[in-house]
């Protein structure tokens, strides 16, 4: 049989994620150290995990409504209301999905036409593009400059808006750059979108991880909360990527277009993953929140520990404000992003992931994540410094 | 500032350049701030935790339970020098409830340990009674798990 043409025109158009691609050239070394993995080093803290054993214990293990658990919902409408000065007044504005990303695929092919333009900055997390496609859109990158601090600024966007722009995705804090958003920036994208029907898709998985300053949540801005899906989850606040639970909130007619596609697949987010992330959000305000601030201290450290040492070494380095990655510019040392990466690998044995996997606009960078013990950063920066200063 | 001694809690083993770089400050100011905690007594030693398990070497850990007479104008606290000043006592800890003082007190072997407990903590003037209890296996001590199963299971590569 010929496959190929039985495979569907959408997916054949999507190009595999690049950094699959480099994820099998590095775990053919098994003693590689990695820097270049997307998720928390800490393990889910003991007390989420706890509440999810004792409920399997006493049996919970069915469907729930498609919605997700009202005490769930309830406990996210608090959250959002307490931490991000957002308030949502239903649970018919919050879906519970299978992990952030299903919520972005929902949004995507709720909104969506076939046709319809979806602005997506550049270099951004991989998985934007092809729920987009998928979905029948169309992709327009805006690409955002270091100089910039890889931020969308309100000119870029005006220019990229169209007749056909039905959407634009805002990822901050940002993956792979660590860019945030603050409060100013966010008001004047506002001002360019008031008067047009486009949709504001923030993905605010990393809101937790910002340092020196607030996460400024975009249905926050005056005015936005009615054109706004605002994504996020559990994965990297309370280290619980394994779950697979994120959420979205929104205006209810949207909300309720995602909550149909989602009851014919997904169904329901698993229950044990549910009850987990309340116990996450009920301790909010005492241990939870803490074990967040903990974690969040360390990255902290770490960041700071790579920025200045990646810098030393002569990788300009762009000083991330959220999530866990730094994107150092390699372009002093002549080689290409993939070159960079696959070189290093080979001769010094330390993973870390080229910028164009997020888009040919991250040629010249590299995203290290700092997700992971000093003892590694430590010898990774020993190792990558030896690399340079060879190659320079 | 507490930062820097949080970090060296965990890790006494990072250098003051790199605990300059991840608290944003001077490395001099780093040295001169450690030094001063140490002059100070707030950093009181540098620690290392082992497994003596894992190990050839013999070691026999109790905790022993001791009741006292605390005595007139001193409480329990010269009580509590006589005890701690013996090099076997490896922690001393004043309690409430059933028994005044925990002593953890290390020998090479549980003789070893009889011995001390017999002849040189039971004798003592104000010691009204003990209980030694032989500890069988550590499983944490001081914060740290020893066979931690919690292994990195991350991929090598992820989104």
């Amino acid at each position: 049989m010929n496959y190929s043409g039985l495979i569907s025109k959408k997916v054949n158009s999507i190009p595999p994620s690049g950094i699959r691609k480099f994820f099998d050239l590095a775990n053919e070394m098994e003693d590689a150290i990695s820097l270049g993995v997307g998720e928390p080093d800490f393990i889910t803290p003991w007390h989420i995990r706890e509440a999810c054993i004792y409920s399997l214990e006493r049996g919970y293990t069915h469907y729930t409504s498609n919605r997700g658990m009202p005490e769930l919902l309830n406990e996210i409408l608090k959250y959002l209301k307490d931490r991000f000065g957002v308030e949502y007044g239903s649970e018919k504005e919050i879906i519970v999905t299978v992990g952030a990303s299903e919520a972005i695929d929902l949004a995507m092919r709720a909104i969506l036409n076939d046709g319809d333009e979806v602005l997506i900055p550049e270099p951004s997390y991989v998985s934007y593009m092809p729920s987009v496609v998928m979905a029948g859109g169309k992709v327009v990158p805006i690409i955002t400059k270091v100089e910039d601090e890889f931020k969308v600024t309100p000119e870029q966007l005006k220019s990229c808006i169209t007749e056909k722009t039905k959407a634009i995705i805002l990822p901050y804090p940002n993956n792979p750059t660590g860019a945030i958003m603050n409060r100013k920036d966010l008001e004047a994208i506002a001002q360019v979108l008031e008067g047009t029907d486009i949709i504001v898709v923030s993905d605010e998985i990393y809101a937790e991880l910002t340092y020196n300053g607030e996460h400024a949540c975009f249905s926050s801005i005056p005015g936005m909360k009615e054109r706004t899906i605002l994504i996020n989850g559990f994965s990297k606040a309370f280290a619980m990527t394994g779950w697979r639970l994120g959420y979205a909130a929104g205006p209810e007619q949207i909300i309720s277009a995602m909550v149909k596609i989602h009851q014919y697949t997904a169904l329901c987010a698993p229950i044990m993953a549910q009850i987990a992330a309340k116990e996450a959000l009920r301790q909010g305000a005492s241990d939870g929140q803490k074990d967040v601030e903990e974690m969040r201290k360390k990255y902290n450290r770490r960041r700071r520990l790579m920025v200045k040492s990646f810098n030393e070494m002569g990788l300009t380095c762009f000083e991330p404000r959220g999530a866990f990655y730094v994107f150092p510019c390699i372009a002093s040392t002549g080689l290409s992003s993939e070159e960079f990466c696959e070189q290093l690998l080979r001769e010094e044995k330390v993973a870390v992931v080229p910028g164009t996997a997020f888009g040919q606009s991250g040629e010249g960078f590299i995203r290290c994540s700092y997700a992971y013990s000093i003892e590694n950063i430590r010898e990774a920066l020993k190792r990558i410094g030896k690399f340079v200063t060879r190659k320079k | 500032m507490e930062e820097i001694l949080e970090i060296l809690e965990e890790n006494n083993r990072i250098s003051p350049e790199e605990i300059a770089k991840m608290v944003n400050m001077d490395v001099e100011e780093v040295k001169s701030f450690i030094k001063s905690m140490e002059e100070q007594n707030v950093i009181v030693k540098y620690n290392t935790i082992i497994n003596w398990e894992k190990t050839e070497k013999d070691l026999v850990t109790a905790l022993i339970e001791v009741r006292v007479t605390p005595q007139r104008g001193e409480g329990f606290d010269a009580i509590a020098e006589r005890i701690y000043r013996f090099p076997q006592v490896k922690s001393l800890y004043l309690m409430s409830g059933a028994y005044d003082l925990a002593v953890v007190v290390e020998g090479k072997t549980m003789k070893e340990v009889a011995y001390f407990v017999a002849e040189q903590l039971s004798v003592l003037d104000s010691v009204v009674s003990t209980a030694t209890h032989f500890i069988l296996k550590k499983y944490k001590d001081d914060g740290v798990i020893f066979e931690d199963k919690e292994k990195d299971r991350r991929l090598v590569i992820a989104p």
